[in-house]
């Protein structure tokens, strides 16, 4: 992720370093800027995503507050969104400015990202709908989110009521079967009817929605850990 | 002459007076210095440079560099550190000038060039060497803070701000530090000594083969100064991304100097809150708190000691802040559990309510309890002169309440999956006043809330109490001790194997 070259070919700079290692070599570097804000066109653009360059980058107007461009923070929220569960959103508030956060598309935005914290998807895809301007500019947008909402139903059920799922997804009717055979064909999922109430989606068992699987994960210890024997031992 | 003693008129004491008794301290300093005596450095930099300053200078400036200088040869390095010291205690005893604070920023600068360069060949106890980068820091914090107090500023301060503009700028700060870490190698070194091909931590990050440890050790301890700064920053992931190279589930160089074990952990432990990794930040805080339980009565007469208890009981409230989001009291050791009940006890209850109530203990805990949060950025001069002092503080605040509230049905949830192995949804909704649906979300609330995500998407589990649901029924998982004994036994390991060292290396006359 995030592994493309920060500088388009065309712009005839010698140094042809990719956006991490100037964020490894150069964080505190006010130069690196345009760097910087380029490659968050460039995440929209090619639907990639560097946690780290976005983070450097709001250290910077931090730290030159003159230099913030509100459209490039509004796009860096939006793809901090996609990476739900991560706690991306929140680390990208930490440090914007309380006054820049009063702007309206960026209250709009944790509005956005309160519901999916508290997981209210029937809210969230109904404000969603209200502000496509916002963000229709990032592509996979609403992919992501659906990837996040599968994330917390497969932590929470075994066995989830189509309805349910259909509304954490935003997905109905045909599309939604469409996208169950692709669930079933590609990660195992399985569709049950249950009586009389329509179709129940079971889950794949992972540790976090069956007990049993829990077990067996916590007795291991890292070899990193033994490493640090290896010299006692020999 | 003349103009001496006016100025010594106008301060009410004279800069340029060297008392015997410091005299003999700086010609003896210096000596042990070049003698690369690190425990007489360390008695003369602890004991000595303390007991002479609370008899002959508890509210004037030691002597000036300029008069000391003459005894000792003029030496350019001895002068630097000389001068750190000198700043330290006016920063610690008296106010600071604005051009004092310049000028301290301005010999730091020096020092840290000088030691960048690799021009030292000198032997500095580590206490000295973890002194100078939480210094460094704590004046570069209390740079931020004293120039977003606009308002009262006189015309010369703020001509004086403008002017030096460059002084404890962010940019400068976190770049000393990082080429302070770079330049020492010190990750590498880490690394290396993981596979036995390097000793640092063994030797305390002292070089017993002529070289000097200063650099090395200041890159060490750089480390954690980095982690502060971003803290004070508000960018957590940056802060822990820092700490990294130093594996604090293992005693290091940073556990040998108290006031830097207590920073690491404190700072380690509130970034983790933050970032919602509560079972990490519990289970350091109820190490490092039952640490300092054990052994304060040995730092009682260290001049760290008010600032030991002072953090010891800011991160008791961190403690409370986390145990209350997540109720795993299981990974809190008894004595340090029945500290946080008498200190904390009453407030804790009163937090699982969630109510207004709950949340002013929630913001007085953290208020109390949180870094000293800087606004890094010079205020525009041109407009006019308010105070932004307070806005960082109030932003980290905020965001955290805003947690707390996303989380406020949770508490509820748990006292009913505590009691019950398995529940309809329908029942439950009942017991919690809300409709079906609503429980849904709660319930995927829950679960999103106690699994936390790590950068390298891997999903940890802070559930105290857990469950599934199968289509309209929830289950209850209860909760099992996974015992670490593969931990236990790696210790054990360590441990016997330091102890036959020790007997080997006695030698029986």
């Amino acid at each position: 992720m995030g592994r493309e070259p920060a500088k388009p070919q065309q712009q005839g700079q010698e140094t042809d370093y990719t956006v991490d290692q100037l964020v490894a070599f150069n964080r505190y570097n006010p130069d690196i800027f345009p760097d910087l804000e380029n490659s968050v066109n460039e995440q929209v653009s090619s639907q990639t995503y560097s946690l780290e360059s976005n983070l450097c980058l709001l250290r910077l107007y931090q730290f030159e507050p003159e230099k913030l461009s509100s459209q490039i923070v509004t796009r860096m929220l939006v793809k901090a969104l996609m990476a739900m569960p991560g706690p991306d959103f929140s680390l990208c508030l930490f440090l914007i400015p309380e006054r820049v956060q009063m702007e309206d598309q960026f209250k709009t935005l944790i509005v956005l990202s309160h519901y999916l914290e508290t997981g209210r998807f029937r809210q969230f895809w109904d404000e969603a709908a209200k502000n496509r301007h916002i963000l229709d500019t990032v592509p996979g947008f609403e992919q992501a989110i659906q990837g996040y909402a599968v994330h917390v139903l497969s932590l929470t059920y075994q066995k989830v009521p189509r309805t349910v799922l259909a509304e954490a997804i935003n997905i109905e009717g045909l599309s939604l079967d469409k996208f169950l055979e692709h669930q079933v064909a590609n990660s195992g999922w399985v569709i049950e009817k249950s009586q009389g109430r329509g179709q129940l989606i079971v889950l794949p068992r992972n540790e976090y929605n069956d007990p049993i699987l829990k077990k067996n994960t916590a007795e291991s210890v890292p070899l990193e850990n033994i490493t640090r024997i290896f010299p006692i031992l020999s | 002459m003349a103009n001496d003693e006016l100025q010594s008129l106008d301060l009410g004491y004279d800069p340029n007076f060297v008392p015997d008794s410091v005299k003999t301290f700086v010609v003896h300093l210096y000596r042990h210095i070049r003698e690369k005596n690190v425990y007489e450095i360390h008695q003369m930099y602890e004991s000595s440079f303390q007991s002479l300053s609370e008899r002959l200078f508890k509210d004037t400036p030691w002597p000036s560099v300029d008069a000391v200088a003459q005894y000792v040869d003029n030496d350019h390095v001895f002068c630097l550190l000389y001068r750190e010291m000198w700043f330290r205690h006016l920063y610690a005893r008296l106010t600071p000038t604005v051009r004092q604070r310049i000028d301290s920023w301005d010999n730091y600068c020096n020092l840290f060039q000088v030691v960048l360069h690799g021009v030292v060949n000198m032997q500095l106890p580590n206490q000295w060497l973890w002194d100078m980068v939480d210094e460094f820091v704590y004046q570069f914090q209390s740079f931020c803070q004293y120039r977003a107090k606009m308002k009262n500023k006189s015309e010369q301060e703020i001509a004086l701000l403008r002017q030096f503009d460059q002084a404890w700028n962010v940019f400068g700060v976190l770049n000393f530090l990082q080429a302070l870490v770079e330049k020492s190698t010190i990750i590498q070194i880490l690394e290396q000594e993981k596979l036995g091909l390097e000793q640092f931590t063994a030797n305390d990050g002292y070089d017993y083969n002529g070289g000097s440890n200063v650099l090395k050790v200041l890159g060490y301890f750089g480390m954690v100064g980095l982690l502060r700064v971003h803290c004070l920053l508000g960018d957590y992931h940056t802060g822990l991304k820092c700490l990294q190279p130093i594996d604090i589930s293992q005693p290091g160089l940073y556990t040998i100097v108290i006031g830097c074990h207590i920073t690491t952990i404190y700072h380690y432990g509130f970034a983790n809150l933050m970032l919602r990794r509560y079972v990490e930040a519990i289970r350091e805080f109820n190490k490092i708190l039952l640490y300092i339980f054990k052994t304060k009565v040995y730092h009682q007469k260290s001049p760290q000691y008010e600032q030991i208890l002072k953090k010891n009981e800011q991160m008791y409230a961190l403690l409370a802040i986390s145990l209350s989001l997540c109720p795993q009291s299981r990974l809190v050791d008894e004595t340090v559990n029945s500290q946080l009940r008498e200190k904390y006890g009453e407030k804790m209850i009163r937090m699982q309510r969630y109510d207004d109530e709950a949340f002013a203990m929630y913001d007085e805990l953290f208020s109390y309890a949180c870094p000293k949060f800087i606004t890094p950025s010079a205020p525009n001069f041109d407009e006019p002169l308010v105070n932004y002092n307070q806005d960082a503080y109030r932003l980290q605040l905020k965001l955290f309440l805003y947690e707390a509230k996303q989380q406020q049905l949770l508490s509820g949830l748990r006292t009913f999956l505590k009691v019950y192995s398995t529940i309809s949804l329908a029942k439950l909704a009942s017991y919690m006043e809300v409709d079906e649906s609503t429980l849904r979300t709660i319930l995927m609330t829950y679960k999103h809330k106690t699994h936390a995500v790590d950068t390298a998407g891997k999903v940890i589990s802070n559930a105290d109490v857990d469950f599934y649901i199968d289509d309209d029924t929830v289950h209850v998982v209860e909760s099992k001790h996974a015992k670490r004994y593969g931990d236990y036994f790696l210790r054990q390991v360590v441990k016997l194997e330091g102890v036959i060292n020790e007997m080997d290396s006695i030698k029986l006359e």
